[in-house]
């Protein structure tokens, strides 16, 4: 699905957390918002899944107005920071929730879930752990499963805030492999916040660099190193 | 062979045996002299003339009718104070808001104000005398010295139990489980049932069984409303005052011992729940 941002912006109280901003994502494309802490990463991530509500501008998705989309309507597949699995469920009814609060006449039959949902645990490829609670995972594992809760709602889009954020440096080069492997099996246009350039640049195919609110740049990872567009992307890539 | 050198560690966190020892008795021991004797001092105090005595004091009419009164009371205070505690819980952890503070003070108020001024305030506020009340008795629902107001004052009362139990919970868990259900496609509704409910279902058990007890055994705020009218408006511990005010000590020790008792199932009833469900609350509380 193609993702067009046009003119939003967001203010909390007094601050302005993003200035008016403007963006394209074409459809199938995999995304990097990069930029340092306080950016307004995760608030444009949040507006684009509905969890947040702009100032101003408009969110199109595919041409259409949906901007007034609520959360559930936008059919995003977010995956949290922390991950925010359910604590007080096993991994199967984690990855099961979405397709159990369908309504019953699109829900999927028992058996059907059952199906879908080994399904994504072989895609995360951690098929033995559906009777676990998330407390009994690893932190790569959690992130996993997250990813496969996400998409087994069927989503349009896939956001990721800080994906690999709590993970130590040598899980963070298998799972990101893993993910561009999902995407590319999926072929969702997919949206992921980093402060990593390294991470931005290796895993996305459009990186859009930001800072304090603005978009200092948009571009493919190579044309971004060769010309960075701002004395801050130049030392902010180079660090 | 080398002599074997037993090397003893102790914790960082642990203390020596005689500190140990000397803790654990001093908490024995002030459980055993505050709580334990005085409990045990009801229960010798009601069966002095035996138990057929005790047993005929609680089949008498009034003791039967304070009996049915207090909990009738806790089945109506209670369910609607966890209602009302879990709306303002979530009131307050999901939103941000200008006088959020002064909020959560005024849910203490209860706390800090003496049950008996509570109790003035609702007879100044429906008593006869005043309009509202006036109003209520002249169309036939009198508040004052009936059960609305017995109601009113016990939830009153027992009001913060629930909701403070809640806060500190929903404040820790955050918003992230319940966006991430919304995410994926539930209703309001559905989050709270699937998600936020089985989250806090333990502080809200624990708050429930608090209020409940509370409730149950609330005596300056009722005395108040009451009336203290015997057979009608009397509550066990209005009515175990008056008994013991009439030196009827068998009959009042012996609604005293029941009053206990029905607190004591209340506790045994969230270890029971506490016990079966352990493995699963280890799962969920770890991490
Ligand atoms: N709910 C909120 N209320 C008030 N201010 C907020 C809120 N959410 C974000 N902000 C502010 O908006 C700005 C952008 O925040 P945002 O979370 O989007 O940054 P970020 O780029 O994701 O940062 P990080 O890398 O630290 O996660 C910050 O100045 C932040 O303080
Ligand atoms: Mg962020």
């Amino acid at each position: 699905m193609h993702i067009e941002i046009d003119e939003i912006s967001k203010q909390f109280g007094t601050t302005a957390a993003l200035h008016p901003v403007s963006l394209s994502l074409p459809s199938g494309a995999l995304v990097a918002l990069l930029g340092p802490s306080g950016s307004g990463k995760t608030t444009l991530l949040r507006i684009l899944g509905g969890l947040e509500f702009p100032t101003s501008g408009r969110v199109l998705f595919d041409g259409q107005d949906a901007t007034g989309l609520s959360v559930q309507e936008r059919r995003a597949g977010f995956v949290f920071q922390s991950y925010a699995l359910f604590r007080h469920m096993t991994v199967f009814d984690n990855i099961a929730y979405g397709l159990n609060a369908r309504p019953r006449a699109s829900r999927p039959t028992k058996a059907e879930i059952a199906r879908r949902v080994t399904k994504l645990l072989d895609l995360i490829q951690l098929p033995d752990i559906g009777a676990r609670y998330p407390s009994q995972l690893s932190g790569g594992q959690r992130q996993r499963v997250a990813l496969a809760r996400a998409l087994a709602i069927e989503p349009r889009m896939m956001l990721l805030d800080e994906p690999f954020g709590a993970l130590d440096a040598k899980v963070r080069k298998e799972l990101r492999q893993g993910l561009r492997d999902i995407h590319d099996t999926t072929g969702l246009t997919s949206v992921f916040v980093t402060h990593d350039q390294e991470e931005a640049m290796e895993l996305a195919d459009l990186v859009v660099v930001m800072s304090m609110g603005r978009i200092e740049q948009i571009g493919k990872p190579q044309d971004i190193r060769a010309r960075p567009a701002t004395a801050f992307v130049r030392d902010f890539i180079s660090a | 062979m080398s002599d074997a050198v037993t090397l003893k560690f102790r914790s960082a966190t642990e203390e020596t045996p005689l500190a140990r020892w000397v803790a654990i008795g001093i908490a024995v021991a002030g459980i055993a002299v505050l709580v334990f004797a005085p409990l045990l001092a009801v229960f010798a105090e009601a069966l002095t003339r035996g138990v057929g005595a005790a047993i005929a004091s609680l089949a008498n009419r009034d003791a039967q009718s304070a009996i049915k009164l207090t909990l009738i009371i806790a089945a109506i205070s209670v369910p609607l104070n966890a209602a009302f505690g879990i709306a303002a819980a979530w009131f307050i952890t999901k939103f941000d808001f200008r006088g959020k503070a002064f909020l959560i003070t005024l849910i203490d108020l209860p706390f800090s104000v003496s049950p008996v001024v509570a109790g003035l305030c609702i007879v100044l506020m429906f008593g006869t005398n005043s309009l509202v009340g006036g109003w209520l008795v002249a169309s036939g629902y009198p508040i004052v010295f009936a059960l609305p107001g017995i109601v009113l004052a016990t939830m009153f009362v027992t009001f913060p139990f629930v909701a403070r139990e809640l806060i500190p919970v929903m404040i820790e868990q955050g918003r992230a489980e319940e966006e991430a259900a919304l995410t994926l496609g539930a209703s309001g509704w559905r989050t709270f049932r699937t998600v936020t409910l089985p989250n806090i279902r333990w502080a809200l058990l624990y708050g429930v069984l608090l209020c409940n007890a509370r409730a149950m055994g609330e005596f300056g705020a009722v005395a108040v409303v009451s009336g203290k009218i015997r057979g009608q408006t009397a509550t066990m511990p209005i009515t175990i005052e008056m008994l013991y005010n009439e030196y009827l000590s068998v009959a009042a020790f012996s609604l005293a011992a029941l009053l206990t008792l029905l607190a004591l199932v209340t506790l045994l009833l969230k270890t029971a729940l506490e016990l079966r469900h352990a493995d699963q609350l280890a799962a969920t509380h770890r991490a």
